[in-house]
């Protein structure tokens, strides 16, 4: 954990959820959230599946309306009704659990696109962004192949370079090496870890307790679509306090991450 | 090599079964006994060769028809298919106008609709308005086809999976943005085939416009046959259609086996 001390963490909070809920239907899947992040910070969302980690990222990114609560990026008020949420969005980067490439583009294409058509940078600027994006995260090789001829582990980095192309103030990610198998994994988490330790700011959700206590800052526990419990990795997963984080944690022991999924 | 014999063992058995049914087939209609007559008034060599000159002249007024027609209407479908794709409530009225359209123009026979207009409209005397029967046939064939092509655009833009909009608006791309640079191209790329096959439709139907009096190539025919009291011309007219068709034809289905190959293999 030496990063997390060298690393000087700024008081300034950019992402500040505070009393966010969110129904569908009837049911109540985010139940007043409070979740700050500071600038340079890597939160790790945990919890089982249906505990709203999802729901939690897509919220934060203005992608589903709340239904309580306020958000403020940079300490301004945002919300996914607000006119300028497009510009808002484009200040936030998502990867979610499938990733979605654009089958039409290259990987340089997929990656240059939101620079060039929402940024407004010249095509030329564009691309230099995008193929320093994609040597960032190993792919300086793939930049002219088509998504479909892509490994698993390869298309997910392209899409967080994808992500990163707008130079983001929160990466926000979502489950990004569910899809993918082991060996694969490893060179995803490997990119991450990568970005934190370059100072990204980043929310993430995952089942991967191994890779959150060596990346995160700060671990979030969900359950219920409630924050249950929140701390350092050496909190949450050497003395939790709760009772229910510590069932969370012994079911994930005793039948491995893989289970839960 | 088994392979290769088998491939040519098998090209040698579809065209000995070929011949042989086409020849049945001349056999039992040569052995009609009104045959040579039927020959006579349909299958006439030198009205053939006499008739061929002005039916093509007259088939240039078919081709600019279709033409100017596909120009127009590729553009049009589009605007329509993306005004009843709008789900914004403020753009009901254009959704509701696009939908009303597409109903009626697909709904109504062609041959009525030029009718209606190529001798309704002009009748009207109203100042200003053209009165060339040229013109009228080009807006009834741009009206049909556009409703037709609007929803070949709209099916292929709907089967572009959702989640591909949703990782656009994720980067920040605005709602058109995202429709310009993400969905469109996919989409398009997908229309191709089922386009094409509506302008064959569009291209044969461009001799309905010869009710109007235009002097396209089946109305030179009918003019030829009517001289001479003899069909050939109009057989030298289904002639001359078919050799612009059938390429397309064979062009469509080769896209749509590509196409379907692109998507088996999960290519783009
Ligand atoms: N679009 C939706 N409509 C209705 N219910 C939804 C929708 N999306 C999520 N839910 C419900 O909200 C709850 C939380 O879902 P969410 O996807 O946020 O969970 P999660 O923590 O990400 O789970 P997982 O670990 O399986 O990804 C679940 O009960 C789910 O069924
Ligand atoms: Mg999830």
């Amino acid at each position: 954990m030496a990063r997390v001390k060298a690393k000087r963490i700024a008081a300034a909070p950019v992402l500040e959820l505070r009393g966010v809920s969110k129904r569908y239907g009837r049911a109540l899947v985010l139940d007043k959230i409070d979740l700050t992040l500071a600038e340079h910070e890597v939160v790790c969302l945990i919890g089982a599946s249906g505990s709203g980690k999802s729901t939690l990222l897509r919220c934060a990114d203005l992608l589903e309306p709340i239904d309580a609560g306020s958000i403020a990026l940079d300490g301004r008020a945002v919300s996914a009704d607000d006119r300028d949420a497009d510009e808002t969005r484009r200040q936030l980067g998502i990867v979610f659990q499938g990733f979605s490439l654009f089958p039409h583009l290259t990987a340089l294409e997929n990656v240059a696109l939101a620079p060039r058509v929402a940024l407004g940078l010249t095509p030329t600027a564009a691309e230099k962004r995008a193929r320093a994006l994609l040597k960032q995260l190993g792919l300086a090789a793939k930049a002219n192949a088509y998504p479909d001829s892509l490994s698993g582990g390869q298309q997910q980095r392209v899409a967080i370079a994808r992500a990163l192309a707008t130079e983001p103030k929160v990466l926000l990610l979502d489950e990004i090496t569910s899809a993918l198998d082991p060996v694969l994994v490893a060179d995803v988490l490997e990119a991450l870890r990568a970005l934190a330790k370059g100072g990204a700011t980043m929310l993430i959700a995952t089942h991967e307790m191994a890779f959150a206590a060596d990346v995160a800052d700060r671990i979030c526990y969900l359950e219920g679509g409630r924050i249950i419990e929140q701390g350092s990795p050496e909190k949450i997963f050497g003395a939790p306090r709760d009772a229910r984080t510590r069932a969370f944690l012994k079911r994930v022991r005793s039948v491995g991450a893989s289970a839960l999924r | 090599m088994t392979a290769a014999r088998s491939a040519r063992k098998g090209t040698l058995v579809a065209v000995v079964s070929t011949l042989f049914v086409a020849t049945l087939l001349a056999i039992a209609i040569g052995s009609s006994p009104s045959w040579p007559l039927v020959q006579k008034a349909f299958f006439d060599g030198t009205y053939f060769s006499t008739s061929l000159p002005d039916v093509v002249g007259a088939f240039f007024i078919n081709i600019q028809l279709f033409v100017l027609a596909e120009i127009l209407i590729l553009p049009i479908g589009l605007l329509i298919a993306l005004a009843r794709s709008i789900t914004n409530p403020a753009f009901a009225p254009l959704r509701i106008f696009a939908t009303i359209y597409t109903d009626f123009f697909r709904g109504v026979p062609s041959i009525l609709l030029i009718y209606v207009l190529g001798f309704g409209v002009p009748a009207l005397r109203l100042p200003g308005v053209p009165k060339e029967p040229f013109f009228w046939a080009l807006v009834t064939l741009v009206l049909i086809y556009s409703a037709y092509v609007s929803e070949v655009y709209r099916a292929g833009i709907e089967s572009i999976h959702p989640s591909q909009e949703r990782a656009a608006r994720a980067l920040g791309l605005t709602r058109f943005q995202a429709l310009r640079f993400v969905v469109l191209p996919q989409a398009l790329r997908r229309v191709v085939p089922p386009l094409l096959n509506d302008f064959i439709g569009l291209q044969k139907d461009t001799a309905l416009v010869s009710i109007l009096g235009v002097v396209e190539a089946f109305k030179q025919a009918q003019i030829l046959k009517s001289a001479n009291f003899n069909f050939t011309p109009l057989m030298t007219t289904a002639l001359i259609f078919l050799v612009i068709t059938i390429p397309m034809t064979r062009l469509v289905d080769r896209l749509a086996a590509k196409d379907r190959a692109a998507q088996q293999g999960g290519a783009r």
